[in-house]
């Protein structure tokens, strides 16, 4: 009797610390993400909504506009992300040896862009990017192009600075989670590797990476997560354009709802082809993860 | 012998390379906010003199008390409300299991990866028929309950010692009680990563505000630098002094706290 008083006090006391958050969450998470699925049957002006079967689903084969937006996002995600985990994974290994000089130095610099709001530097490299700015100034001093590059106007071009300031954002972001993984290496094995005579390129692809496969696998959890967010740069720095040559998932979804004629039940639809790519993702990641377990 | 010493050499200019171009853009802030917008275009690599008018430029296009009052209100009601809701929810869920609340936080987990554009279109309708539009309610509630900052103070709260709890329930302190007096003070420095963090995500954030906030009175900064630089002619002196007044609190907080700010990105990964 006393036992199950107990057990019952317990119980109380679990939910009514975990409760606040659960209400929350479930208001403006859980219910939202079910709501929009019911929108996405929805057809109609604004927030005035009429039931359309599938109509949305059938516009969704035919939009331009989505598919612009999806091979857009895909070409940032397969070009951006790998050139960053790249150098983020060589500027960690660099910054991990003990006898380096100004170590502390150089890993506050590069962990510096981190502190930025995505708005304020995207501003910022909107002013360097111009067609006479600084950046066109240096590679002409330096003879790297003949003529200005367009960097805004031109489709491709766009896309490379977009490119160029996503990296430089988050790059030390991701070097900062390596460093944390690299310093829990066993220095031990590096030694013995040395000692047999590997080259050090062969103890970075052979030791290293796999010893931070764990890690690798959760940054790029992340970044696959960014890239489908990606709102604030493309927005200030390219507003979509040229040409939508960079619009993004997110602007097309807050384009569709805030701009354009709104159509909410549409925008809902597209919502949910950004939860149906994240669960496949999601499901992917969670069979590699099963065979590595699988594996060791 | 000498190559290794060339490798070394290779590893400094690397790490050089790679510092510059990190550092470059924050002078480029500083040195733009002294200069004309013309300037700036034209790639002015200088300090000028052009600061003040800058300054009074902007002043006259934006009420920045004002501007800087909301960003602060909207960050600082945020941070306290987002650290009470989620340390509370942490601490239950790894203090107190269940079967049941092990699912629910599984299935959280699960949330974690749903992009916020995904929701931005429902909760702007809720919002609206709620009436709350262009309020700073609207722009702080959903944020509240953060599954991150859950996850992270769960994962904090294993190394919360036991026998404290025990201890405490010993002395005949109730379960708030603890929480309060004895969990809050031991896991301060919990708290202040996640400060940080609630506090910058709040500061910096754009989306959810731009789609919430309409009149030029409740702008809070991010979304006035944004505004300046959608202009047809942006004036970049007036835009770069304004980033370099948004950024400088991030800046203070990150050189001030710098273990805690790395500690509070790297999270709930350890």
């Amino acid at each position: 009797m006393a036992q199950t008083r107990l057990d019952r006090s317990e119980q109380i006391n679990g939910w009514a610390f975990v409760m606040p958050a659960l209400v929350l969450l479930g208001l403006f998470m859980i219910y939202p993400i079910i709501w929009s699925l019911w929108m996405s049957f929805q057809v109609g002006r604004g927030a005035n909504f009429s039931f359309g079967g599938l109509a949305n689903i059938q516009r969704l084969a035919n939009d331009a506009l989505l598919i612009k937006a999806l091979t857009n996002t895909t070409i940032f995600f397969f070009i951006q992300v790998p050139i960053m985990i790249v150098l983020a994974l060589l500027l960690a290994v660099a910054l991990n040896d003990p006898t380096l000089k100004f170590r502390g130095l150089f890993r506050t610099a590069l962990f510096l862009p981190c502190v930025t709001s995505l708005i304020a530097y995207s501003s910022l490299f909107k002013s360097m990017f111009s067609t006479d700015g600084i950046i066109n100034q240096a590679l002409l001093t330096l003879h790297v192009i003949g003529s200005p590059i367009p960097w805004l106007t031109d489709p491709f071009w766009s896309r490379v600075v977009i490119i160029t300031a996503i990296t430089w954002r988050w790059t030390g972001y991701n070097m900062i989670f390596y460093l944390a993984a690299l310093q829990n290496v066993d220095k031990s094995i590096y030694e013995a590797a040395r000692i047999d005579g590997i080259p050090a390129w062969a103890r970075f692809t052979r030791i290293t990476i796999p010893m931070l496969k764990p890690v690798i696998l959760f940054t790029t959890i992340l970044s696959t997560i960014g890239t489908l967010q990606l709102f604030d740069e493309v927005n200030n720095i390219t507003q979509g354009g040229p040409g939508n040559a960079t619009l993004t998932l997110s602007m097309y979804i807050y384009n569709l709802t805030f701009r354009m004629m709104p159509s909410f039940g549409y925008s809902a639809t597209v919502s949910w082809v950004i939860v149906v790519i994240v669960a496949i993702l999601s499901f992917i990641q969670f069979m590699i993860a099963r065979d590595r377990r699988r594996a060791t | 012998m000498s190559l290794a010493l060339l490798r070394r050499g290779g590893v400094y200019v690397f790490l050089s390379v790679a510092t510059f171009l990190s550092v470059f853009p924050f002078y480029w802030m500083a040195v733009g906010s002294t200069n004309q917008s013309p300037d700036i275009v034209r790639g002015k690599l200088g300090f000028g003199s052009n600061l003040l008018v800058n300054f009074q430029h902007l002043m006259t296009q934006v009420d920045l008390p004002r501007v800087f009052g909301n960003s602060f209100l909207i960050a600082v009601v945020s941070t306290v409300l987002t650290l009470v809701i989620s340390s509370l929810a942490g601490y239950g869920f790894e203090m107190f299991r269940s079967r049941i609340r092990e699912r629910i936080f599984q299935l959280l987990l699960l949330l974690l990866s749903i992009p916020f554009a995904a929701l931005m279109v429902p909760l702007f309708v809720m919002i609206s028929r709620a009436q709350l539009n262009n309020t700073f309610t609207a722009v702080i509630l959903p944020g509240i309950a953060s599954i991150f900052i859950v996850f992270y103070f769960r994962q904090a709260t294993k190394a919360f010692p036991r026998e404290l709890r025990d201890a405490a329930r010993v002395d005949g302190l109730k379960e708030w009680q603890i929480f309060l007096f004895v969990y809050m003070p031991t896991m301060r420095s919990t708290y202040a990563a996640a400060t940080i963090i609630i506090f910058m995500n709040a500061w910096n954030n754009y989306l959810w505000p731009l789609i919430v906030l309409q009149t030029p009175d409740n702008k809070t900064i991010t979304l006035v630098i944004s505004t300046l630089t959608a202009a047809y002619t942006p004036d970049y002196g007036v835009i770069l002094l304004a980033t370099v007044l948004a950024t400088a609190p991030t800046l203070v907080i990150f050189f001030v706290l710098q273990r805690q700010f790395v500690q509070g990105m790297l999270g709930a990964v350890k």
